[in-house]
């Protein structure tokens, strides 16, 4: 490469918003439905048939742009798209276009070491396309789901403010986190209610002005977002270097072959008519509503983070573990406050045993999907168990065997300590003191070497008062005890 | 001309069959009859005696069984045939429909059915409601009862005939530049479009979706009363629907007129030439005085635009409303090679001439090159409209002027010229661009034409009682009665 260039990229992001039915009819949007099962005329577009704007699905898109930084606006407007196609019912698709609901706002992010903040132009809300299926049946003919159709969902349009595919993929990572903690999104990218077009150009590096971009369209995995902005900005570069233009056109990524190929060029873009639907007075928001929903809103991560770490008593690294999905924060918070509420410890002491035992022992196996989460024991059976623990009536050690079990047969702390007979601690030092002497005492080599200086064998003498005690026993008293009557 | 008389209207039948005097089923029989020896009018595309005579027969069932019936009991109507009812055909007179049966009821169709009206039949009018002349139905022109060789305005052509021949004995239409009250002039019948939201839209197929509004079309004005109370309202299903309570409307047509300020447009009137129509005018206009009201002069300055207005905005928003009949789901599929092809030719052969003139028209006025020197520019003038009528209606009640330039003109005498024929509704366009209620009043025989004659009321937003109160008086003073000659129904029961 003679000359060094730079990447510029815009993403726009389509997210579905999490509610019970489509944007402009009663029909449910749950996922994996039998085709054409979860519709009716509004949504089919049969003639007669009115759009009635889902409220909800107004209030989402605007928590997401109030999360986001965006000027909610009090009042927007839908408009029609104009196109041919047979997954759209009416021939148009209604959008906003003049006047969406969130203007502005950015998102900052991490990338490696460094922080990154990217500018939005806008967050407006439209009704998903409904699903071409390609040779249905083993046949040549295409018949289309309209399950998915008037869906839902917001687009946030990022200015082009990215310069390579890891800011682009952290970018991604980092919005689809803050959706899902406003509980606007599930960030389910399998299932496509999160997904992402790439505007890519490059430019040698110093140039003001930006190259001809191209559009690649409709990714939905991360890796695919990196590999095809970094397949689409060297594909650029060598056009260029060879001599030519990059041509303005819309591109698909092709993850089999792992390029990104040409779909449609600019000369045969569509002039979509868009004009304000007759059909759909402007939403209003009063100031007072957007107020309310600022109020009422879901934390953002990093409100969170703030808080834990004030109040918790959690490390940074801690509070980033517990906010990894927002179903392990809720979690968290659940069982920390449970704890908090014995008032047995300060406050920071019940969030930091909280967080440590949950990142030790719970997170092992937690499984997420989308916005689910399943934990292995529910919140009520980690507080009642870390709460005996606190007590003093099973040892740190104790608590993990316990965990374990109940993790895996699904009893409480109660039952699996009744069934495996697990001892309280033993605190009588003295009672202690008589096991230890008679264990030394059935040693007498091991003593003799402790006494010519070989500490290591201290870890002999702990384990069979351990095993003595089957596990009962204070392991700093054992310690503390064990290494004054060795000096005897 | 041999004096005819009418058959019994909506409230007369109404009340006739609530208690007892007249059977639901009686008087069904008795409609499809005359709607079978009338089939020459060619007013109604799809008629299912069987359908109506069953629906006849629950009312009468109910009535035996005590119950209290609605206040439609058992009156016939006849309903455009762009008002979907669920599993009767529903074509707006276009090829592209044919064959296709809604899964759903119209929400008027839901209110008529609730107050025990009985669906009688669907009415053929203009394709998708384009036309003022009934000429552009794929399945032909319908016949203006009081002359067959004159068109019956349009689009709802097949409905006003319907009406007027007693076919049924209210027919609804939709309204979206003048299609109710144009051919209720020309067939002479009483024909209200109320304001913009007063009635649900839904299930109503869509041409223009910020003018459409359903409305209806009887042989007196408080006929018009009775319906429009029963199809008013909100619906929730409809996000343009009106939440204003809805008044008695009945009770409004009894209320006196004395005092009432009329505004007429004198500099309007001057360009009339129909010496029938001006006459019908001064003839209405001096029985408002007459019944106390105060006539003054009022201005729309902007009014002359709203041929031009309309037909930018509603074809641009026909050509986006008529896009989902693309051969995909239902209606007509004409397959091509591929799915370009397939849309072409199925939307070449389904959309008949005027349709397809309409939806050219609006997506050029849409295209990104020209939206804002004709869209744009459109929605600003009709602005404009709107705060000429807040301007007038500071200084007046009501505004009257004619309905449509002239009386019924002969079927074939406009078609080829499309201008020409779309200045058939310039008095009803711009009510129609202000979302004003509006009511044609026939008031009685034009003594050159021989033909129907009669005004249109306009009156601010909601206040349809107000509209009703002087079209009552106006028909208590004009002893118009509807009775096209050789169409003598009256007295059979
Ligand atoms: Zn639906």
């Amino acid at each position: 490469m003679a000359r060094a260039y730079e990447t510029v990229i815009g993403l726009e992001v389509h997210a579905q918003l999490r509610t019970e039915t489509k944007l402009f009819c009663g029909c449910a949007t749950a996922y994996g439905a039998p085709p054409n099962t979860q519709v009716c005329p509004v949504c089919l577009g049969l003639p007669g048939a009115l759009p009635v704007p889902n409220a909800h699905a107004m209030e989402l898109a605007a928590i997401a742009g109030l999360a986001l930084g965006c000027d909610v606006r009090s009042e927007s407007r839908f408009d029609r798209k104009n196109y041919f196609y047979p997954d759209l019912s009416k021939g148009y698709q209604i959008s906003q276009f003049e006047h969406p609901l969130n203007l502005g706002g950015q998102l900052t992010f991490a990338v490696g070491d460094a922080e990154k903040t990217v500018r939005l132009t806008r967050i407006h809300v439209e009704e998903d396309a409904a699903k071409n299926l390609h040779g249905a049946g083993g046949g040549t003919a295409t018949v289309v789901d309209f399950n998915r159709g008037g869906t839902p969902l917001i687009e946030i349009v990022s200015e082009p403010d990215l310069r390579s595919a890891a800011e682009a993929e952290a970018y991604l990572r980092k919005l689809r986190d803050i959706l899902m903690f406003m509980g606007v999104n599930d960030g389910n990218l399998e299932e496509g209610s999160f997904r992402c077009d790439a505007n890519v150009s490059v430019r040698p590096a110093g140039q003001e002005e930006f190259g001809t971009r191209t559009e690649i369209k409709n990714i939905n995995s991360f890796k695919f977002v990196r590999q095809a902005i970094e397949y689409e900005a060297s594909r650029q570069v060598s056009v260029i270097e060879g001599g030519g233009r990059v041509v303005q056109e819309t591109r698909g990524w092709n993850d089999v072959t792992g390029k990104t190929v040409s779909q449609r060029s600019k000369e045969d873009a569509h002039d979509y008519r868009y004009f304000p639907d007759p059909d759909l007075p402007p939403t209003v928001f009063s100031q007072e509503r957007i107020d309310e929903l600022r109020r009422t809103a879901p934390k953002l991560p990093e409100q969170l983070r703030a808080e834990w770490t004030a109040q918790w008593g959690l490390t940074a690294y801690d509070a980033e573990v517990l906010t990894g999905h927002p179903a392990i924060a809720r979690y968290f918070v659940a069982v920390a406050e449970a704890l908090d509420a014995g008032g047995k410890e300060p406050r920071a002491e019940a969030g930091k045993r909280a967080a440590n035992f949950i990142q030790a022992e719970v997170l092992r196996d937690v499984k997420t999907s989308g916005l689910d989460a399943t934990f292995s024991v529910p919140v009520a059976g980690v507080a009642d168990l870390l709460g005996r623990v606190q007590a003093g009536s099973l040892t740190g050690k104790q608590g993990k065997q316990v965990f374990a079990e109940m993790a895996s047969s699904g009893e409480g702390a109660e039952a699996v300590i009744t069934r495996l007979g697990v001892q309280a601690p033993i605190s009588d030092t003295g009672a202690l003191e008589a096991d230890i002497r008679a264990i030394i005492a059935a040693n007498p080599a091991q003593h003799e070497q402790y006494k010519a200086g070989k500490t290591k064998v201290l870890g002999f003498f702990v384990g069979q008062i351990m095993r003595a005690t089957k596990g009962a026993a204070d392991p700093a008293t054992v310690n503390e005890l064990l290494e004054r009557l060795l000096q005897e | 001309m041999t004096q005819s008389s009418p058959a019994p209207g909506v409230i007369a039948t109404a009340e006739a069959v609530r208690r007892g005097e007249r059977s639901a089923e009686h008087v069904t029989t008795e409609h499809l009859a005359r709607a079978a020896s009338l089939r020459g009018l060619n007013a109604l595309l799809h008629v299912d005696e069987e359908r109506a005579l069953q629906a006849a027969r629950r009312v009468d069932a109910r009535r035996a069984e005590g119950k209290t019936l609605g206040r439609l009991a058992g009156v016939p109507v006849v309903l455009k045939d762009n008002l979907c009812v669920t599993g009767v055909p529903t074509t707006c007179a276009s090829r592209i429909l044919e064959g296709y049966r809604p899964p759903y009821d119209a929400d008027c169709v839901e209110r008529l059915v609730a107050e025990d009206a009985v669906i009688l039949a669907k009415a053929n009018m203009d394709e998708f409601a384009m036309g003022s002349s009934n000429e552009n139905s794929a399945f032909g022109p319908v016949k203006n009862p009081w002359d067959p060789s004159r068109a019956p305005g349009g689009s709802s052509g097949g409905s006003a005939a319907a009406t007027a021949a007693s076919i049924g004995a209210v027919a609804l239409g939709t309204d979206t530049g003048g299609s109710v009250r144009q051919p209720g002039a020309f067939c002479g019948v009483v024909a209200i479009k109320p304001t913009y939201g007063r009635l649900s839209r839904y299930g109503v197929i869509a041409f223009a979706s910020s003018l459409d509004q359903v409305g209806t079309m009887t042989r007196s004005v408080r006929d018009g009363a009775r319906v429009l109370g029963v199809l008013a309202g909100h619906d929730r299903r409809d996000a343009t629907s009106a939440t204003e309570p809805v008044p008695d409307y009945e009770a409004a047509c009894e209320l006196p007129v004395k005092g009432t300020r009329v505004g007429v447009m004198r500099a309007a009137l001057d360009q009339v030439e129909d010496p029938d129509v001006r006459a019908s005018f001064a003839a209405a206009e001096a029985s408002l005085r007459d019944a106390g009201c105060d006539v003054v002069d009022i201005e729309l300055p902007h009014a002359h635009h709203g041929v031009s207005v309309y037909y930018l905005v509603a074809t641009a928003e026909a050509s986006s409303n008529l896009a989902r009949f693309d051969g995909m789901r239902f209606g007509l599929r004409v397959a091509g090679e591929d799915l370009l092809s397939t849309y072409e030719r199925t939307r070449a052969q389904g959309f008949g001439p005027e349709v397809q003139r309409r939806i050219m028209l609006g997506t050029y006025a849409l295209s990104s090159g020209y939206y804002d020197a004709f869209y744009i520019k459109a929605q600003k003038v009709r602005t404009l409209m709107i705060k000429d009528y807040q301007q007038a209606f500071e200084r007046c009640d009501a505004v009257l002027s004619p309905t449509a330039p002239t009386p019924a003109f002969g079927l074939g005498e406009k078609t080829g010229d499309p201008l020409a024929m779309y200045l058939a509704d310039i008095f009803t366009l711009p009510p129609s661009l202000a979302g004003l209620p509006a009511m044609h009043v026939p008031v009685g025989l034009g003594s050159t034409s021989g033909l129907p004659v009669g005004v249109q009321i306009t009156t601010p937003a909601f206040t349809e009682g107000r509209m009703l109160q002087l079209g009552s008086a106006l028909e208590a003073r004009s002893g118009y009665v509807c009775a096209p000659p050789g169409m003598d129904v009256g007295g059979a029961s």
